[in-house]
């Protein structure tokens, strides 16, 4: 498979607008202007954007509560994710939900989840809900490492199993449930072996290529089109803490760093240049255009009103 | 009128509403061919067919959150959780996703979801499968919460709640499955309205503000206070969310004694809510004595049937209840 120009082009944009995102947020927060918390997947771009963008409208996804990539990914309007992790008024959730709970029904997006886990059952129905309209078009639900040990992930992969739902299951393995790494918190070094129990097929990724990923969803979505759900373990790291109060005391700054050699945003700038799909110009072109989308996105948000407390009763009851 | 059981009412609630609404679908455990573990769900597999009736496996958070999902997306969905017990094991899907999702996601989406869990002692099936959890369910904002105490309650409020776009939490009472009661003929239209009280019995001199099971008990002990000329009124609230407050303010000003009864542990129970509704309003002004409050002994439900009977409101607790009013 030989991807063109335009969805490099989009991939390379995505990613670096989630990671002007993030780092911007992360400003904020010093700035003292966010209140709350955020849970940031710098080093994890690929995984997001890779699978998200070889997705129709028409596709679902969960997301979790480190997801901004994956929103960006799925198309979400920047400016109204900004406005959502200030608290404003115009943001995805009105203020009322902040950046663990973005979601976009209007481009597929079922909303991110607070709850480890939380979106898996979800996932399943709106999966049934697919299968039930005979719609060609697949559900996709990101978890993490961690969620793998929940209840909710074994009995959400069976349920799809014995139903052969249209789901992928993405499982983000960044190698730390916040501070407890994987080697101790299950006895498996390779998370997508767990498929198996289910009888249902299970692949383990590098989650710093987004070619890659990007490519083996397109053959995914079309395997589980015909054969029903399928694990996707996507092997990356989490650069940040676990979120904004993380002292980081349980790993050392060696293996940050050599993590951060495997920048998913640098192997794909190195892979562009090397098959000649773009030159170095056009990449800071596109760099530049994502930092210039964050500071209309974070323009967009400082002048957004904040919510009423006259509207807090909305949307409690349809 | 013709008289039907309260599990058939629930059946025939759920069938009218399959065959009006094609995007409806019915999920549980045993639900299928072998009809549910209560009966209630007899022939309707034969009727609508797998796609439409789904067994699940043992999987009630999974099936919660299925529901949930498919809601979210389009359908309208039932869920049958085979003892209300096991809710705790759909807590997490029930209680911060199918109830949060429209309110966090700034109104997009709805969930259009009935969960049916039949609640109650008196089977002797002990402390795992005989509890009263509705107020569990009632201090959760987003969901809705129906109990309802005959056949045609049972029948008239499932199918308001499966038109009702958001999470319902149908908490149906496991010894009344078998008991009678007057339903008007198979209509479409036979809905009542979530959120509005039912005057039971009317009377004079007490009120006495109960739901589901303890209905009938409470009308028991009414005709016998009749034969000494003493009129309880018996207010059955049948949804506890929302909560038709007007008519429970408007019986305690008229009788000036008030008795709140339930079968569910009494302590942190929705009986304290009801008490607090009464004098909270200008209801308190007409009072001539304080409220009273009858729930279960804070115990879990024991399996010796002699003490099963005796650890949830009886006739003779609550005729005494009504006496120290008086």
């Amino acid at each position: 498979m030989k991807l063109s120009k335009e969805i490099h082009k989009e991939l390379y944009l995505k990613m670096n607008q989630t990671r002007e995102f993030e780092e911007t947020a992360a400003r904020l927060f010093v700035e003292g202007k966010v209140h709350g918390t955020a849970h940031f997947c710098i080093g994890e771009e690929a995984t997001g954007v890779g699978v998200c963008s070889a997705l129709e409208v028409e596709d679902y996804i969960l997301q979790t509560h480190r997801g901004h990539n994956q929103g960006i990914g799925k198309n979400m309007d920047i400016n109204k994710m900004m406005a959502e992790f200030r608290g404003k008024a115009t943001g995805y959730c009105k203020g009322k939900g902040g950046c663990m709970h973005i979601a976009d029904f209007s481009v597929g997006s079922l909303g991110a989840n607070g709850v480890v886990g939380g979106g898996l059952p979800i996932a399943t129905g709106a999966a049934l809900k697919q299968k039930y309209n005979k719609e060609k078009n697949i559900t996709v639900c990101f978890f993490g490492d961690g969620a793998s040990n929940e209840g909710a992930f074994h009995e959400s992969l069976n349920l799809a199993s014995v139903w052969k739902l249209p789901v992928l299951f993405v499982c983000t393995n960044n190698l730390y449930g916040m501070s407890t790494p994987v080697s101790k918190s299950m006895n498996i070094e390779d998370i997508s072996i767990r498929a198996a129990s289910y009888g249902i097929k299970g692949i383990a990724l590098d989650g710093n290529d987004v070619v890659n990923i990007y490519e083996e969803t397109l053959k995914a979505k079309e395997y589980i089109l015909e054969n029903g759900p399928m694990l996707m373990v996507l092997n990356t790291y989490r650069w940040m803490g676990h979120s904004k109060s993380d002292a980081q005391i349980y790993r050392t700054k060696d293996e940050v760093k050599e993590w951060k050699e495997k920048c998913p945003i640098k192997q794909h700038k190195k892979f562009i240049l090397e098959n000649k799909i773009m030159t170095e110009d056009e990449l800071v072109a596109i760099g530049k255009q994502a930092v210039e989308d964050i500071e209309k996105a974070v323009e967009f948000a400082e002048n957004s009103p904040e919510p009423r407390i006259e509207d807090i009763f909305d949307d409690v009851y349809a | 009128m013709r008289e039907i059981t309260y599990a058939q009412a629930i059946n025939e609630a759920m069938s009218e509403e399959m065959r009006r609404e094609k995007n409806l679908i019915f999920m549980g455990e045993d639900i299928g061919l072998y009809g549910g573990a209560f009966g209630v769900s007899k022939g309707m597999f034969e009727e609508f067919g797998p796609e439409r009736i789904l067994d699940t496996p043992i999987t009630e958070l999974a099936i919660t959150g299925c529901a949930a999902g498919a809601s979210m997306t389009g359908l309208r969905t039932i869920v049958e959780i085979m003892f209300s017990d096991f809710m705790t094991l759909a807590m997490e899907q029930l209680a911060n996703q199918a109830a949060k999702n429209r309110f966090q996601f700034g109104g997009q989406g709805s969930v259009p979801m009935v969960l049916r869990a039949p609640g109650g002692s008196g089977t002797g099936a002990a402390a795992q499968h005989s509890q009263s959890l509705e107020a569990w369910v009632a201090h959760v904002p987003g969901l809705k919460v129906v109990i309802p105490s005959t056949p045609a309650d049972a029948k008239g409020l499932l199918k308001a709640s499966i038109r009702d776009d958001n999470p319902v939490v149908f908490l149906e009472q496991k010894l009344l499955y078998r008991v009678k009661g007057e339903v008007p003929d198979l209509d479409e239209d036979f809905i009542i309205p979530l959120g509005k009280a039912d005057i039971k019995r009317e009377g004079k001199d007490v009120t006495i503000i109960t739901y589901g099971r303890m209905v009938q008990r409470c009308i028991k002990v009414a005709e016998e206070f009749a034969k000494d000329g003493v009129e309880i009124e018996v207010v059955d609230i049948r949804t506890l969310v929302p909560l038709d407050k007007e008519t429970l303010i408007s019986s305690a000003k008229k009788t000036g004694k008030v008795l709140v009864v339930h079968e569910a542990c009494q302590t942190g129970g929705f009986g304290g809510e009801l008490v607090s509704v009464v004098v909270e309003s200008d209801a308190f002004f007409y009072l001539d004595a304080p409220v009273k409050r009858l729930g279960g002994l804070d115990v879990p439900i024991p399996y010796n049937p002699g003490l099963e009977a005796l650890v949830v409101p009886t006739e003779e607790k609550i005729t005494a209840a009504i006496k120290d009013l008086l």
